[in-house]
């Protein structure tokens, strides 16, 4: 029994990922309260909240779906009348347990009746129709939430805390180390960044976690080059040549003294980094090395659909549109989030 | 000068060797010859028949320099192909790559340039207009109207315009490419537009942020305290000031012109540098991929070289020490 939850398999898939989504829920909740003590921080959230309220309740909604469809367990679901048998030994997720339909045959437009080429009578409703596979569309693009916040929210957590050492290891302690690093960042900036990450989903093989490498590796430069750069300004500063001729370790003045200066930064670098890497893995969907059950690969699938008479459209729009959605949300919050946070934008507005 | 040429060609070699060994990290140790192999035989190939292809095309040799094959070996001639632009033949189907980017280039040129041209002229003309009505609400309109257009993917820009001015309208070709002076524009103008309208978002975000950080300066205010009027301000004071910074992007963007569009070649079938990229992709072509990204680098490098000199030369703030 305990040896099942280790090896590969549902059962290790669903607890893994309910227990990440309750630990982001519990981490959220714990930063939220400590929000409140600190007046600049409240101060911040109320500002965000007046400035962009649709924005923050959406992005609130999409991060909902995700906690949601992240929270699965293995068992039940699957009724004695349904055709798929599988499902009871699959990790299904809330949202599969809620949202899930029967397959149908084929397409069928969505509210319709019959299927859309053969005619025949369909098993359940799909309010957004069915794909080629007869996969309900609505329950597709709820899928893929999960799947764009992964990406965009797993590669940054590996890439900024990356990007931060190595740029504050250049920036602040200088001469060789700086060198090396910087060697490494031009070497790695030099390569298209399209044409480098192909080749190294194509190296690495294709599933999430290789793609998260791969964006990873590609994106991590940008940030360091910013990171190393006010690192280099910050320990000119009064306050930190004042704790080093005050005897204080280099480790401690980085941690004390660097960081928090810099996260200004890394929110605003976390929420437009965001949105490229999400936008970076619909195009590798669309080469065909992408994440299986993105957005970009419903999107991807539309390449020819569009071009049919009668016409598919119902399995490309509503990606296109969660995809749009979710990164025109994030743009605003980034914009909104630098507008409050940039030193150089607020004396401007003062 | 010539010193400082010099120094900054020497760095852009590094950075090319740089980029040449975490290539071979990449294609040779991560992805081990026996993987390419076995990514184009099968999975479940014989031994032998991995051994054969290896021999074929030339992954058989040892990985590293060790004593008895200095030069007999995969690193060393990995390097030595690469900088005398040997690139040896296709993984897939054994045509020299050579002649592949010789072929692709032009069609990779003819949407290139086009469409960095008018992306250009477009985008900071449309960057001048915002800045110069900052603060009001043509300023948010415009604002608001480039983040939503980096908020669509690229591959919504293709899809939905193939649709409409290829399906609906009628306007223009879905996809195809003609090198004749005269059809080549039917083909070509379906591609640039959506590459300008996919690309202009940040591209007049960028350069409003410029030239409004130029409307900030000293100067200007000098000039609107001599009375000059707000147009004159900004075309013969705040335009000229920020040719450094479109001079960045300008140059650093001519390298890729050659490299060509992946998704925008693919998309629309122009059979230029992107389209033959993703070929090689969908065929397992590591060979082509790794002389693509190797040339890429080097267009890129070289830009660099070339952007620090120009600034050298035209900027008189800058001084080469």
């Amino acid at each position: 029994m305990i040896s099942s939850l280790f090896a590969p398999g549902p059962e290790r898939d669903a607890w893994v990922s309910t227990s990440v989504a309750l630990g982001l829920v519990v981490m959220g909740v714990l930063l939220g309260l400590r929000a409140r003590r600190i007046p600049r921080q409240r101060e911040l959230v109320h500002l965000l909240f007046r400035r962009r309220p649709l924005t923050t309740l959406v992005l609130g909604l999409y991060v909902l779906v995700g906690l949601l469809d992240s929270i699965s367990w293995v068992g039940g679901g699957a009724g004695p009348e349904s055709v798929d048998r599988v499902r009871a030994y699959e990790a299904q997720s809330l949202v599969d347990r809620v949202v899930r339909k029967d397959n149908e045959k084929g397409y069928s437009a969505p509210l319709a009746k019959h299927e859309f080429y053969e005619h025949a009578p369909l098993v359940d409703s799909h309010w957004l129709g069915t794909n080629v596979l007869g996969e309900d569309v609505l329950y597709l693009t709820l899928k893929g939430t999960r799947v764009a916040l992964l990406i965009g929210g797993l590669t940054s957590l590996i890439t900024i805390p990356l990007a931060l050492f190595f740029g504050i290891l250049a920036g602040y302690f200088g001469g060789r180390t700086d060198d090396v690093v910087f060697f490494v960042m031009s070497t790695l900036a030099s390569m298209p960044g399209i044409l480098l990450l192909v080749a190294l989903v194509m190296v690495l093989g294709q599933g999430t976690l290789s793609v998260c490498i791969a964006l990873g590796v590609t994106s991590w430069v940008g940030f360091a080059r910013l990171a190393r750069g006010e690192a280099l300004k910050l320990r000119k500063l009064d306050y930190v040549l004042a704790a080093r001729s005050l005897g204080v370790s280099s480790s401690r003045i980085v941690l004390r003294h660097i960081l928090p200066n810099l996260m200004h930064l890394v929110i605003v670098t976390f929420v437009l980094l965001f949105s490229g890497l999400v936008l970076s893995e619909a195009t590798l969907s669309w080469l065909g090395i992408g994440v299986s059950g993105s957005w970009g690969q419903m999107i991807a699938q539309a390449k020819d659909e569009l071009s049919r008479d009668p016409i598919i459209w119902w399995n490309v729009v509503p990606a296109g549109v969660a995809l749009f959605v979710l990164l025109l949300c994030v743009n605003l919050l980034g914009d909104a989030l630098r507008d409050i946070l940039d030193p150089r934008t607020r004396r401007e507005r003062v | 000068m010539l010193a400082y040429l010099i120094r900054r060609s020497a760095y852009g070699a590094l950075v090319v060797l740089g980029v040449l060994l975490f290539l071979f990290f990449l294609f040779f140790a991560v992805a081990t010859p026996d993987d390419i192999a076995r990514r184009s035989v099968g999975e479940k190939a014989m031994p032998a028949v991995i051994e054969q292809w290896k021999v074929n095309h030339g992954y058989h040799l040892p990985l590293w320099p060790a004593p008895g094959h200095f030069r007999e070996n995969l690193l060393v001639q990995h390097m030595e192909r690469m900088l005398s632009f040997d690139f040896g033949k296709s993984d897939a189907d054994g045509v020299p790559i050579l002649q592949r980017i010789s072929e692709g280039a032009g069609p990779s040129l003819a949407l290139a340039v086009p469409l960095f041209v008018i992306e250009l002229v477009v985008s900071v003309c449309l960057g001048l207009f915002v800045a110069f009505f900052r603060e009001s609400y043509v300023d948010r309109a415009g604002v608001f109207l480039s983040v939503f257009s980096m908020s669509v993917s690229i591959l919504l820009y293709i899809i939905f315009s193939q649709f409409l001015f290829g399906t609906v309208l009628r306007w223009f070709p879905l996809s195809g490419f003609d090198s004749s002076w005269t059809m080549a524009p039917r083909f070509l103008a379906l591609p640039v537009l959506v590459g300008v309208l996919s690309s202009i978002g940040s591209s007049v975000r960028f350069y409003r942020t410029v030239f409004v950080e130029e409307v900030h300066q000293d100067y200007v205010r000098s000039a609107r305290a001599k009375g000059a009027s707000d147009a004159r301000i900004m075309f013969r004071h705040v335009l000229p000031n920020a040719m450094i910074p479109i001079l960045t992007n300008v140059v650093m963007a001519i390298p890729f012109l050659f490299t060509g569009s992946l998704l925008l070649e693919a998309g629309f079938g122009i059979p230029g540098l992107g389209s033959m990229t993703v070929e090689a992709i969908n065929a397992n072509d590591f060979a082509t991929l790794r002389a693509m990204v190797f040339l890429g680098s080097l267009l890129f490098i070289l830009g660099q070289v070339l952007t620090d000199v120009s600034y050298a030369l035209f900027d008189p703030r800058v001084s080469l020490d």
